[in-house]
């Protein structure tokens, strides 16, 4: 190779990094490496759980990476249709596990829909709180582990922390720590508890301090800048094509937002709020319009508390909820994307077939193509930052 | 170590070695569904802080690892995998099994693709109830799987009595007399 001439073009570090990379390859061609495969997982702490890549690799480089998944399939959509609807938000908690209450909501509003019925607005609101602190335990935890992924144990503590607050405000209102079971259809269990609300805003406040630690900590450290700066870049017309939503898109300059931009749902259209988006949809670009996004649901927060409506939590509903016959097709913004039930009644008290459309398992189906020609530390780095649940890819 | 391989260690001998082994366990996170958050809340969160129970939880591999605790779904397509990493942990190993799912299927107990509790593959010492426990449960299992660590005899027969399925009774002043381990079979009705 004789490209070795040093560039004095403004754009060094790029160069540099095509330069590492042909060393690299005439390093291969040299030593003779072939094609070695590695089996990730399915039991590795960077897949967050059983997710399994089997990756070729030619040396360091990966030449092509296959997810392999179905280890946490646990038969949801075949459960759905031997449970009333009562019990399936019991069961439905747990496909996004981090963020469980923002999994009922669009269920509880498809058999809303359905019915006729309409949640009072105190309802509506409390929901909206409780799906943002879900989004905020959610994404404080990725603020730290994205860190402990390139290195840097310190943040995960910070991550359990932070949340450990969000989640006893959880507890505080429905009484469940990880999975609140707290919708009802056509309303809420219960209305919040006396001292809720100001205890709301202290811990707001304290989410609030956080993020700036983890600018300071985690975005401003300049290891972490060279590990995820263009690393994984998933330009906005292809992540559009495979279907990638949520956080991920928006890191990569698409503005969608379903809170914004798609059918009103809960008290969204009463909020003001802005959609964050970075152009470079890079590793770094995600974690930062996370960060962004804990911020704006804070904020979201402290409005929906301001303006919190008085009155009932519990619509008139029959003691045994039957679903007329029809069909409905909600979906919401998840912390981790899109997310929707398609839910076929034929009347009975059960539906007759759920359809689950989940984020993460559209967000992984990126990965072949995502991880193409990466080196395997950056695997780890892009996988974290993709941020995905198992529950969600495999149901 | 010849007295020991004879399973005639003396007492005092016998307790040391049960005390540096109890306060050392190096523990194989099996992290699945739900459950592994509140396993890694018990381990990582300032609040839980499962490490000053002498439990490290960063072996690099099951076969550096004395305990592993299996938290979350077991599906049947994870169930091989498994049994070979259980396998590759060598003895004398424990298992704790948290949560309804991993205990006996929970809530997709009539699911076509969940093992109804990882006890049908590997031998189970503590039983997490919870969907998911809170992190406190699971540190109240590491204390009792202390406890018994504690009782245990070190010699190689105690060792096999243990690893033929019979029943361990922990005799802890701090917790009410427990039964661990998989309940004995009913005895034969010989037939005449």
């Amino acid at each position: 190779m004789s490209t070795t001439e040093m560039p004095s073009a403004p754009d060094f570090e790029l160069e540099r990094s095509a330069m590492r990379h042909l060393a690299d390859a005439q390093m291969n061609v040299e030593l003779d490496t072939g094609d070695m495969i590695l089996n990730l997982g399915p039991q590795h702490p960077a897949t967050h759980g059983t997710l399994r890549l089997v990756v070729r690799l030619d040396g360091e480089r990966v030449i092509a990476a296959d997810p392999v998944i179905g280890y946490m399939h646990r038969g949801y959509e075949k459960l759905t249709e031997f449970r009333t609807y009562p019990q399936i938000t019991t069961l439905i908690n747990r496909i996004d596990w981090l963020s469980s209450f923002a999994n009922e909501v669009p269920f509880v509003h498809a058999a809303e829909q359905l019915m006729g019925i309409e949640a009072p607005a105190r309802a509506q609101y409390i929901r909206t709180i409780l799906t943002e602190l879900s989004r905020i335990a959610t994404f404080v935890l990725f603020l730290g582990e994205m860190g402990l992924q390139v290195g840097a144990l310190t943040p995960a503590f910070y991550g359990f922390r932070d949340r450990e607050h969000v989640l006893n405000l959880i507890e505080g209102a429905t009484g469940g720590r990880f999975h609140p079971n707290f919708n009802r259809i056509g309303g809420l269990k219960d209305d919040l508890p006396w001292g809720w609300v100001s205890e709301t805003r202290q811990v707001m406040q304290l989410v609030l301090d956080s993020c700036d630690q983890f600018e300071d900590l985690v975005v401003g450290n300049e290891i972490f800048l060279s590990r995820t700066r263009g690393i994984g870049i998933i330009p906005g017309d292809i992540g559009t094509a495979y279907g990638v939503s949520g956080s991920n898109l928006r890191a990569s300059g698409v503005d969608w937002d379903l809170r914004r931009d798609g059918v009103p749902y809960l008290a969204y259209p009463d909020l003001d709020f802005k959609v964050w988006t970075h152009s470079a949809g890079d590793s770094f670009a995600r974690y930062w319009v996370r960060l962004q996004e804990t911020r704006e649901s804070v904020r979201m927060v402290l409005q929906l508390l301001d303006g919190l409506p008085a009155g009932p939590v519990m619509a008139k509903v029959p003691r045994i909820i039957k679903v007329p016959e029809g069909e409905a097709w909600v979906e919401t913004e998840n912390p981790l994307g899109q997310m929707g039930y398609y839910v076929v009644s034929k009347g009975a008290t059960g539906p007759f077939r759920v359809k689950i459309r989940s984020a993460s398992f559209s967000n992984v189906s990126i990965l072949p193509w995502l991880l193409r020609g990466v080196y395997v530390p950056d695997v780890v780095t892009i996988l974290a930052s993709l941020y995905f649940i198992l529950g969600d890819i495999d149901r | 170590m010849g007295l020991i391989d004879k399973g005639r260690a003396p007492k005092p001998l016998t307790w040391l070695l049960n005390y540096s082994r109890k306060y050392s366990l190096w523990m194989f996170q099996w992290g699945l569904a739900c459950c592994a958050i509140e396993m890694g809340a018990a381990l990582a969160s300032p609040r839980y802080d499962m490490m000053r129970l002498g439990v490290i939880p960063f072996p690099a591999s099951p076969r550096q690892a004395d305990l592993v605790v299996i938290s979350g779904t077991v599906t049947d397509k994870m169930a091989p995998a498994i049994r070979r990493l259980y396998e590759q942990m060598p003895d004398p190993k424990y298992v704790i099994s948290m949560g309804s799912c991993a205990n006996c299927g929970g809530p997709y107990w009539d699911s076509y693709s969940v093992t109804k509790g990882v006890d049908q593959i590997i031998p189970v010492d503590i039983y997490v109830p919870g969907c998911p426990p809170r992190p406190e449960a699971l540190l109240q299992a590491i204390v009792m799987l202390q406890a018994q660590i504690q009782n245990e005899g070190i010699g190689n027969d105690q060792l096999q009595k243990r690893w033929r399925g019979e029943p361990v009774v922990i005799d802890d002043p701090h917790t009410a007399p427990v039964v661990l381990g998989p309940k004995p079979e009913p005895t034969a009705v010989p037939v005449v």
